[in-house]
């Protein structure tokens, strides 16, 4: 909502200047998206008249002008056709900037003759489209004053912005209300004209949609002249930022814009018998006021004679049936539309207008008839002509609602004690009616309210947020319980301990391209609306994101990205919490203890996703080492860690080179995947431990070396030791891997350390014998044979 | 199916499964059509929700204070409520808060210069009710704020797409110690 502060003071009667009108309408939440005076810029225009006119010697199409603007005759050179002496005009002197093109005007030669400054035109001073000519002021304008403050357009225009619950405030006079209810002046009553009809209403005005169109309002008035409208209604429409169009177009606006009140004005001429709002049929056209051609069906309402539709209820008119300036008869047509009609006609057909947002957020369905004579009066007044009687089709829903209200709510949701009377005040300014039982009546035009928040919410901005004073909530009983679930404990871990490991952590989108997506599994979420083709497709895996990251950084020249992120991907059925891993480029930097620098690998991978496991509290001596990583990694060089054979908790390795090169990236890079959902989730024993008392007896090593077929997993022949005395057993390790010589074809030499933990007593040889036999047993059956 | 544009449905959610007294906070990813410096197709919500008796504006504003103070690291922020509207609150509360202009860069305190921080309200008796929750007898307060906007203010950042971009030097510029855990003892930054 724009509008000038002389037409809010048409409503409102206050001495207040437009800062204390801004500082209020924040205040009670009508937020001021800007304030401008249109008379700020033109402030070095004055009035002035053309002395004489001599053709430019250098030029056919420029003339010298002698002007003056209230300080003697001046030279100015100028090109307008209609420049000639005695005009009246507008001049800018030198030092002025042109608000149409931010030129500074100077004392300058023009085809060699000096000129003084510039007569303007409308297009120049931004006060219209007109171009052609220098504006020409009646013969008496003063000459010398300043030009805004003579046609008045010192007025602070000010841009409001209203929440979609006010609509009551989509209209000058409902700011005005609100204003007077909040103190800072008093609400001027409304003048509703009374005219007397001269003739009956000559066309039939019918509902044939009482739930599209619960009540149509109309009237013929004939003999109008349709010119311009006044200039005083054109310079509220421009302060509005609307195109005046011609009196009887604008008389409908301004009133739309004054009360928030739309209604249309058909040229009588072009209708065929009877008017009325019915269902449009399906597949109907009607060619909107816009040029538009608009395609309509059984769920929307128009308004339509014996010949066809000629309006889209509620939204906008048809081109075929507007005023024009032939028009001589008009039927006016102020109408109640129900709103969720109008938002679902609007929203099909996506087609926004003024009125639209006026009828579709509920306009006073009690402003009918007060609507219908406030436009006649303007129209009989400014195109003259003589209206008929008012008919009423159907009825508009004015059944005012009434709520029990607890005066106390105002503090205990509030936060604001006010007083019973003050509410009272308050809530009677704004236009509700208050009983001695404190059952209040909604006024018509506030559609919004319907429950006792709703009036705390009233008293509270009219009172002022600002006296709320901040309250400390109460501590809640009780000992703090962890708030975070057991996934959350997961994901922080695994964050804390990623970033301690010197990894960064890097936020990717959650889209991808769809090419990247296809190589990492496909993305089944495409969105229908993407920003660019970079961002269609949900990602099915972090690692493209990554990648594109470790991109980026290769290319802007680091020497070693590590990166990990911590988020959601997105398959066809669920979304699964996952960390992704990076690393490319040099582990370490050459260094003179350990000479070149190295590369990472594969291992370096393994190292990680085992230290982020075991922060997440996996028991990762348990996990069993498979393959099937995925396509996208190296095949020779990759690995999943499982809990079991089907459950996989991580998948890594050297990321595959067809996969680097799709990325643009050159040596080996690293990758690894933790499914963070997959992670079983333990109930944390907090910092509770059972008693402990340090063994009294040493432990005791031994190791073992077996010779093992080349395929065979370390971790399962680990493993397999592990299990099998879990009373002495308590660590194994891998320490030495041999093949070659001694070794034979096909087998490996793995050799393990085994520390046994005794209880009570040494081990005897005995004892060490038959552990011995187990530890070979067990390995056995894993395919190794200790070696000789 | 739609991405979701703010963190509210963990607000009913929580109700809907838990008995009052409720206070959450609920952090999250969201994503909106928008593209520009300070506008990216996915940024980051944080919101509170507090239900229990006699919870009202005064609590609202406290805690929205004590948080800012806390994150901001200065005990000079200040908050200017304005009533608005938002559909699931009544009444709406947006809030400002005051800055000043230190050599081109927004420095938060005082009251010269307000900016819009956040929504948030008291929860709309229609969604207490409509989660099991009798709003005759509990009330509550919720706010929801843009967890990347907040950064960008604390830290004098102006282009958000970098938030999303991974650079290496940015990361490290900005990124915490992994041990630095904020405590009561040691502060936000401890």
């Amino acid at each position: 909502m724009k509008f000038s502060l002389s037409w809010l003071k048409s409503h409102l009667d206050t001495d207040a200047d437009i800062h204390a009108v801004s500082d209020c309408l924040n205040r009670i939440g009508l937020e001021v998206e800007g304030i401008e005076n249109p008379a700020e810029k033109l402030s070095a225009f004055r009035i002035a008249k053309v002395l004489s006119a001599a053709p430019h010697p250098q030029a056919d199409k420029l003339q010298v002008l002698s002007v003056d603007a209230g300080s003697g005759p001046m030279q100015v050179v100028c090109g307008a056709p209609n420049a000639r002496a005695g005009l009246v005009g507008v001049f800018g002197m030198p030092g002025a900037v042109v608000p149409a093109n931010g030129m500074v005007l100077k004392v300058a030669a023009i085809r060699g003759v000096e000129s003084n400054g510039m007569m303007c035109s409308v297009a120049e001073l931004e006060l219209g489209d007109d171009h052609d000519g220098i504006i020409e002021l009646p013969a008496d304008a003063p000459v010398g004053q300043v030009y805004a403050d003579w046609a008045g357009l010192d007025d602070p225009v000010i841009e409001v912005s209203v929440t979609p619950n006010r609509q009551d405030c989509m209209g000058v006079r409902g700011i005005a209300r609100d204003l007077a209810a909040a103190g800072l002046g008093t609400l001027k009553p409304l003048e509703v004209p009374s005219i007397t009809p001269a003739f009956a209403c000559p066309t039939e005005i019918r509902t044939d949609d009482a739930e599209g169109c619960p009540a149509f309002y109309g009237r013929v008035i004939k003999g109008v002249r349709n010119g311009a409208s006044p200039d005083w209604m054109q310079a509220r429409l421009k302060f509005a930022g609307q195109r005046p169009i011609s009196a009887l177009v604008d008389i409908t606006n301004y009133v739309m814009l004054d009360h928030g009140r739309p209604s249309h004005a058909y040229d009588l001429a072009k209708l065929t018998g009877a008017v009325f709002a019915r269902r449009a049929q399906d597949g109907e056209t009607v060619t909107a006021l816009n040029g538009k051609d608009y395609v309509l069906n059984a769920e929307m309402t128009v308004i339509a004679d014996e010949a066809g539709v000629h309006d889209i209820a509620g939204i906008m008119g048809g081109e075929h049936s507007g005023c024009s300036e032939t028009t001589t008869d008009m039927l006016l047509e102020v109408a109640y539309f129900t709103p969720e009609r109008i938002a679902k006609t609007g929203q099909a057909l996506a087609l926004t207008s003024d009125a639209r947002s006026r009828f579709e957020r509920g306009v006073d369905p009690a402003f009918l008839d007060d609507a219908v004579e406030i436009i006649t009066r303007l129209v009989l007044d400014i195109c003259g002509g003589e209206a008929s009687d008012i008919v009423r089709a159907g009825q508009p829903p004015v059944d005012r609602k009434t709520l029990a209200y607890d005066t106390s709510r105002c503090a205990t949701l509030g936060g604001i004690d006010v007083p019973a009377e003050q509410q009272k005040a308050i809530l009677e300014s704004l236009g509700f009616e208050v009983a001695a039982d404190w059952t209040v009546t909604v006024p018509t035009w506030r559609r919004d309210i319907d429950g006792p928040a709703d009036l705390v919410e009233e008293v509270v901005r009219i009172v002022g947020l600002d006296n709320i004073v901040s309250v400390p909530l109460p501590r809640a009983d009780g000992v703090a319980k962890p708030t975070a679930t057991a996934q959350q404990g997961i994901e922080r871990k695994v964050r804390r301990a990623a970033a301690a490991r010197g990894l960064n952590e890097a936020i990717n989108w959650s889209f991808l391209p769809e090419k990247e997506a296809a190589a990492f599994g496909g993305g089944t979420w495409s969105l229908a609306n993407p920003i660019s083709e970079d961002m269609k497709v949900m990602r099915p895996s972090l690692l493209p994101g990554l990648l594109s990251a470790t991109r980026r950084n290769m290319d802007r020249g680091a020497s070693s990205v590590r990166l990990f992120e911590i988020g959601r991907r997105y398959l066809s059925d669920s979304e699964r919490l996952t960390a992704g891993i990076v690393l490319a480029g040099d582990k370490s930097q050459r260094s003179w203890a350990s000479g070149k620098a190295a590369k990472f690998d594969a291992y370096d991978a393994k190292a990680e996703v085992i230290a982020l496991l075991a922060a997440a509290g996996v028991a990762t001596d348990g996990l069993m080492v498979m393959g099937e990583a995925g396509d996208h990694y190296h095949p020779g060089q990759s690995a999943t860690l499982r809990m079991g054979p089907k459950n996989i908790l991580a998948a890594f390795g050297a990321l595959h080179p067809a996969t680097a090169k799709a990325f643009d990236l050159d040596g080996t890079v690293i990758a690894a995947e933790i499914f963070l959902d997959a992670i079983p989730a333990k109930k944390g024993a907090g910092f509770m431990r059972p008693a402990y008392s340090p063994p009294a007896l040493q432990a005791v090593t031994r190791d073992f070396a077996f010779l093992v077929p080349e395929q065979l997993a370390a971790g399962d022949l680990v493993r397999a030791v592990k299990g099998c005395d879990k009373d002495n057993i308590v660590a194994v390790r891998l320490f030495d891997r041999f093949a070659g010589q001694g070794v034979p074809e096909g087998q490996v030499s793995l050799a393990i350390e085994v520390t046994l933990q005794p209880d009570e007593k040494s081990y005897t040889d005995e004892d060490l014998k038959a552990i011995s036999d187990r530890v070979v047993a067990a390995a056995a059956k894993q395919g190794a044979s200790l070696r000789g | 199916m739609l991405l979701r544009t703010h963190t509210s449905p963990v607000q009913i959610r929580t109700m809907t499964s838990q008995e009052p007294p409720i206070r959450i906070i609920a952090p999250g990813r969201v994503y909106r059509s928008d593209s520009d410096a300070t506008h990216t197709p996915m940024f980051h919500q944080v919101e509170g929700l507090v239900i229990d008796k006699g919870i009202h504006l005064g609590h609202l504003k406290w805690t929205l204070e004590t948080f800012l103070r806390a994150y901001f690291e200065n005990d000079d922020v200040t908050l200017r409520l304005r009533p608005s509207y938002f559909p699931f609150t009544e009444p709406s509360v947006e809030v400002d808060v005051g800055f000043s202009w230190v050599k081109g860069k927004r420095v938060l305190g005082g009251t010269e210069n307000w900016m819009e921080l956040l929504g948030s309200g008291m929860v709309h008796p229609k969604v207490l009710r409509n989660c099991g929750i009798d709003p005759d007898v509990y009330s509550g307060f919720a706010f929801g704020v843009g967890v990347d906007r907040l950064a960008m203010l604390k830290y004098g950042m102006d282009d958000l797409r970098a938030f999303f971009d991974g650079d290496n030097r940015w990361l490290q510029h900005y990124g915490f110690n992994a041990l630095d855990v904020p405590t009561l003892s040691g502060g936000v930054g401890a």
